[in-house]
């Protein structure tokens, strides 16, 4: 396993993910004699893991059974470990298509924070593009390291631990695109220019306040950027549920059948013939809203660094 | 390596190039002497072969075009503007220029900014106006009279913001920031081994190669008479990005998977050329039951009509191939044998192309097409080996809540998830920061999930789970005390 290339069996040293049900996964390092607690019971991994099949259904000791799921980018961002606030993979993305990324890429990032946006970056700009991604907290840049090393993807970036909005990324006239997430992106944009290919690249910086947003906006005006555009990306998840309604009781009509008329010649209501003339329901799929969903994450303002 | 980089940041004669003007784009290939309309403008493209991808022309009035440097920003001498617009009255007479002065100006060859200028001088409520008001005035004018456009490289970005503008039907509604997320939720990369079933004009499919990068493969799944890529197309792919892609078509899923594939039964691989034009017309309702169906009939006509086809390619082909040879009889005996090589190529691709999916083994699966995906997943999927995503856009929620249910009893999928997107873009200006006034209204829904290891005749389980889905969370509990 890699997570730049799929492999068919769970092998020692690997990262897979334990699907235990509707949303509810977590990742694990497989280890030679390694065991792992789930609530169906005891997962041991030299019998139940190493040179398994991803995606096998696996039986734990109380007989409760679960998926073992071969890890991606987007796998990993809703199970890894948080150091800091994660970009999700539906702004991600986006980020990905507007900065017009593709293997062969070379890409620039800061900060790396838990690394949830560097393997979607990775992934996609492996084998021949490479990542520089700058965080200025040591430990989260040492975390991220060992995390990439531990991934198999450690050829295809460059972690370096130094502020962005002073020292820059450490490179120039290389990136086709540079990538901000830092509280004051607008002090970056000159080093983000300066990192970008002469002849042009693309920039995106990601903020949760319009104030920053706007910051930003002038600070790409000024060095030049051009093809500045603001945008904001919500998800809504739907959850597939059959519903039932009841059919109100209107008292009986002179003509009886005006009552039935409807149950009757509705379409939908396949699958319950029961509908009796007092207490008639109709049922039909519906894709429900959740409850509660996110709202804002925050502002993406993408531009072009034009030749001139 | 490098200096063939270098080389495609050039227009070169035969690219396919963007036209940018304001947020409208437009595909056009780059040919020498060869007329473009584009908003209301005819230009031709030879001045600008040679320049750099991103270089911004100007429209002469000749109708040519000249690079031009940055934007001079013509900063209005001291600017005099009003508070509000309590005395602004709209008396219709505030601009001194007729109709016909300004279309005297614009025959004269005046440029653009010039006449701009004119305008905000004889206009007698300009000054009055707020110091907002003139940048928009301004930023009006000069959008209808200063005719720049800038030629882009073509990307999945710039080509599907471009289709999902001018023409949406084509590529049924499918918005940008939803093929992104199809991207992504497929994880799809260089090194994949990807089932495409698309009808979106080959955008789909040009995105996906985009981010392979010519590493790995791909087999799109076609309906009718062959793959549209006129989108693809659009993209200026590399030769060797094709190698590796592969088609196939819909219509022999179920003899694959029932194993009665014959090499016999290839040749007509097209068994309706005539219906690919009615299902462009939308008149798709019955073709949907020859998805699920296991109806075979390679009729003849349809056979001939393909056969025609062939013929008039390999005319136009040999027509510039060998221009010199005069000989007719010679040409028509090179034509058959061209048919035959054809016909003998074509059985070759489908056998490799057949064996590759019968590993079963791909690593994803996107379809994003104007068919019911229900049959379309439940076939498919089969191609796809454990532990892999795959991602199914439609316009619309209803048929997924379908597709739900039903990938539900099959099971052999988890995290299944429908969703949708919703875009919204901002106008950033200092004290003028807000939403912009319109969104849009629909990008399509998508279903997304990924496989496992289906274990046949245990159907009961994943009918539990189908079960914890719908059940509320209250119940929930019980089902999984159930199932441990």
């Amino acid at each position: 396993m890699s997570f730049v290339e799929y492999g068919d069996t769970i092998k020692d040293g690997d990262t897979a993910i334990v699907f235990l049900g509707h949303e509810s996964m977590f990742p694990v390092k497989v280890q030679q004699g390694g065991v792992t607690q789930t609530k169906y019971g005891v997962i041991r991994h030299s019998t139940d893991l190493i040179g398994k099949k991803y995606g096998s259904k696996v039986t734990c000791s109380k007989g409760g059974w679960v998926f073992i799921l071969h890890p991606t980018p987007e796998l990993w961002t809703v199970n890894l470990p948080h150091r800091t606030q994660i970009l999700y993979s539906t702004d991600i993305s986006v980020i990905t298509m507007m900065l017009e990324l593709k293997p062969g890429s070379i890409v620039c990032e800061s900060g790396t924070g838990s690394g949830s946006l560097s393997h979607a970056l990775i992934r996609t700009v492996a084998p021949t593009g490479h990542l520089y991604t700058v965080e200025f907290h040591q430990q989260r840049a040492e975390k991220a390291k060992e995390e990439f090393r531990e991934h198999g993807v450690e050829h295809l970036v460059t972690v370096t631990n130094q502020d962005v909005c002073k020292n820059g990324f450490g490179v120039s006239d290389i990136a086709d695109a540079v990538f901000l997430d830092i509280p004051s992106p607008w002090e970056a944009i000159g080093h983000a220019k300066s990192a970008l290919k002469a002849e042009g690249g693309r920039i995106c910086s990601f903020s949760p306040c319009i104030e920053q947003v706007q910051r930003t906006c002038l600070a790409m005006e000024e060095y030049g950027f051009t093809e500045i555009n603001t945008l904001e990306i919500l998800l809504r998840v739907y959850n597939v549920r059959t519903i039932s309604l009841q059919i109100p009781d209107l008292g009986k009509a002179a003509e009886d059948n005006s009552s039935t008329g409807f149950d009757s010649s509705n379409p939908s209501n396949q699958g319950s013939p029961g509908t009796n003339l007092q207490q008639g329901t109709v049922q039909f799929k519906s894709g429900v809203p959740l409850k509660e969903m996110v709202g804002h994450t925050g502002y993406l303002t993408f531009a072009t660094k034009s030749l001139f | 390596m490098e200096a063939e980089r270098r080389l495609s940041l050039r227009i070169r004669e035969g690219d396919c190039a963007v036209l940018k003007r304001g947020d409208v784009f437009k595909a056009v290939p780059v040919l020498r002497q060869r007329k473009i309309i584009f908003e209301k403008q005819g230009f031709y493209l030879d001045n600008a072969i040679g320049h750099v991808y991103g270089t911004t022309f100007e429209v002469t009035s000749d109708g040519n075009l000249q690079p031009k440097r940055q934007v001079e920003e013509t900063t209005t001498e001291t600017k005099e503007a009003g508070t509000d617009n309590r005395n602004i009255v709209d008396d219709g007479k505030s601009q001194k220029l007729t109709h016909d002065d300004i279309k005297a100006l614009k025959d004269k060859g005046i440029k653009g900014q010039e006449i701009v200028q004119q305008l905000i001088e004889n206009s007698t409520t300009f000054r009055d106006k707020t110091e907002f008001a003139q940048d928009k005035y301004i930023k009006k004018k000069k959008k209808k009279y200063e005719a720049v456009i800038t030629i882009v490289k073509p990307s999945t970005r710039i080509l599907s913001t471009m289709y999902y503008a001018r023409e949406p039907g084509k590529i049924i509604h499918l918005r940008y920031d939803t093929l992104a997320q199809m991207l992504t939720l497929g994880n799809v990369r260089a090194g994949n081994k990807m089932v495409v079933m698309e009808t979106c004009a080959g955008l789909v499919l040009g995105a996906v190669m985009e981010r392979m990068g010519g590493y790995g493969s791909i087999i799109q799944m076609y309906p009718g008479g062959g793959p549209v890529r006129a989108a693809t197309s659009c993209f200026g792919f590399p030769k060797p990005f094709f190698n590796n892609l592969h088609e196939f078509p819909l219509s022999k899923v179920n003899s694959l998977l029932c194993g009665t594939l014959s090499v016999e039964t290839l040749p007509s691989e097209s068994e309706d050329t005539a219906l690919t034009e009615e299902e462009m017309n939308g008149l798709v309702d019955e073709k949907q039951s020859s998805v699920q169906g296991t109806e075979e009939e390679s009729s003849a006509e349809t056979a001939m009509e393909i056969n025609q086809t062939e013929e008039q390619e390999t005319i136009d082909i040999n027509a510039e191939d060998a221009e010199f040879k005069e000989n007719k009889e010679k040409e028509n005996k090179e034509n058959v044998r061209e048919k035959q090589r054809k016909q003998w190529e074509r059985r070759k691709k489908l056998t490799e192309t057949a064996a590759l999916l019968r590993e079963k083994n791909a690593d994803g699966l996107l379809v994003a097409s104007k068919f019911h995906p229900t049959p379309l997943l439940l076939s498919l999927l089969e191609f796809v080996a454990p532990s892999r995503p795959f991602v199914v856009y439609c316009q619309y929620k209803e048929p997924l809540l379908e597709c739900y249910t039903k990938l539900r009893e099959r099971g052999g999928v988890v995290n299944l998830k429908l969703s949708e997107t919703w875009l919204r873009s901002y106008q950033v200006l200092p004290d003028r920061s807000h939403p912009k006034l319109t969104m849009s209204g629909g990008g399509g829904y998508l279903l997304s999930g990924i496989t496992v290891v289906l274990d046949k005749g245990k159907s009961d389980s994943s009918n539990l789970e189908a079960l914890k889905m719908e059940e509320p969370s209250s119940k929930r509990c019980k089902v999984q005390d159930l199932c441990c």
